[in-house]
């Protein structure tokens, strides 16, 4: 049995070399909303308020592009109605939280964070205190997404443009799924995912990012019920 | 007013986070939809790496000789290969940055 120690240090160094992709992507989300010309402490805040990643330069490029906040505020939304999967995933570990852990915990659940507690979790099923690991991903991204943004805010963006360092997100995605291209039936799902995020990428409010995950999941559907 | 859109962004954003989690009982889920959970890894970031690849900053289709699905390709073998997050995502960017700055320089 690990300790709560050991389970929250596990999950700390699982999601750290995450922290290659996702630092110089925070400094850039920093200092594109300064550069978009908002208030820096309006772009801090939503590090913190939101601690949404990509939804966060979206929010604020749709505000600059003159679109409604109505609008702004849907999109983000929309981006990170995503994280319903990830909460219906999770829940079979974290069942026997009280409400209260629940809800703090809820605040901390990350895309990398998920990915790797998930991994964890599904290897470790008889651990008791498994939710540690997941606030062990949880606060290392979210204190690395804090300096990142907050330095790309003050420094402005110090990471020289022509690196492309924002190839690296799909990089560190490509790590988490790679593993799974084993499997047939997760090739197949991914592909259609994949095909369908570039088929619906035009529809409105960003929305392919969700579309294409439940396109993908009724495939997984039938390919369950093929399998049987 | 973008202080109160933020505001209610955010608040939208957690309830996307802690409504599976907390206010959904598992138990209310059926097998079926359990077992079609095991693939959302597989189902989700797929959706985050398509368009960061094949879709350019103006949202134009890129080039099929573009360093990106070059960069890609490496990351996919050195990560099967090496189980190695690290090693991914830096094969990837230097092969992707060894084709920007060497080869089409």
């Amino acid at each position: 049995m690990l300790t709560k120690k050991k389970l929250f240090t596990r999950g700390m160094m699982d999601i750290s070399p995450h922290m290659l992709s996702v630092i110089p992507f925070g400094i850039i989300c920093g200092a594109i909303g300064v550069e978009l010309g908002f208030d820096p402490y309006l772009v801090y805040a939503m590090s913190f308020i939101i601690f949404g990643g990509a939804s966060q330069i979206v929010f604020l490029q749709l505000l600059s592009g003159g679109a409604s906040s109505l609008v702004a505020v849907t999109s983000v939304g929309i981006i990170n109605s995503r994280h319903l999967l990830y909460g219906a995933v999770l829940s079979e570990y974290l069942e026997k939280l009280s409400f209260i852990k629940k809800l703090l915990i809820s605040y901390f659940v990350v895309d990398q964070g998920f990915a790797e507690s998930n991994k964890f979790f599904k290897k470790n099923k008889t651990e008791q205190h498994l939710h540690y690991h997941l606030i062990g991903t949880g606060c290392t991204m979210w204190v690395c997404w804090q300096i990142a943004t907050l330095s790309g805010i003050v420094l402005g963006s110090f990471v020289p443009e022509e690196l492309g360092l924002k190839f690296a997100i799909p990089l560190t995605f490509i790590a988490i799924v790679v593993q799974d291209l084993k499997k047939i039936d997760h090739v197949i799902v991914m592909i259609t995912c994949g095909l369908s995020s570039l088929l619906f990428f035009d529809a409105p409010f960003k929305s392919y990012i969700i579309i294409s995950p439940v396109i993908a999941l009724f495939v997984a559907s039938l390919i369950l019920r093929l399998k049987k | 007013m973008t202080w109160l859109s933020i505001i209610v962004a955010g608040i939208l954003t957690y309830f996307t986070r802690m409504t599976m989690i907390a206010l959904v009982n598992r138990k209310m889920l059926g097998e079926r939809i359990k077992a079609v959970l095991e693939y959302v890894p597989s189902a989700v970031f797929p959706a985050i790496i398509f368009p960061a690849i094949f879709i350019n900053d103006y949202g134009a289709f890129i080039e099929m000789n573009d360093p990106k699905i070059f960069g890609a390709i490496v990351a996919i073998i050195v990560g099967y290969l090496s189980k190695n997050i690290i090693a991914t995502i830096i094969s990837g960017l230097i092969s992707y940055w060894f084709l920007i700055f060497i080869i089409f320089n």
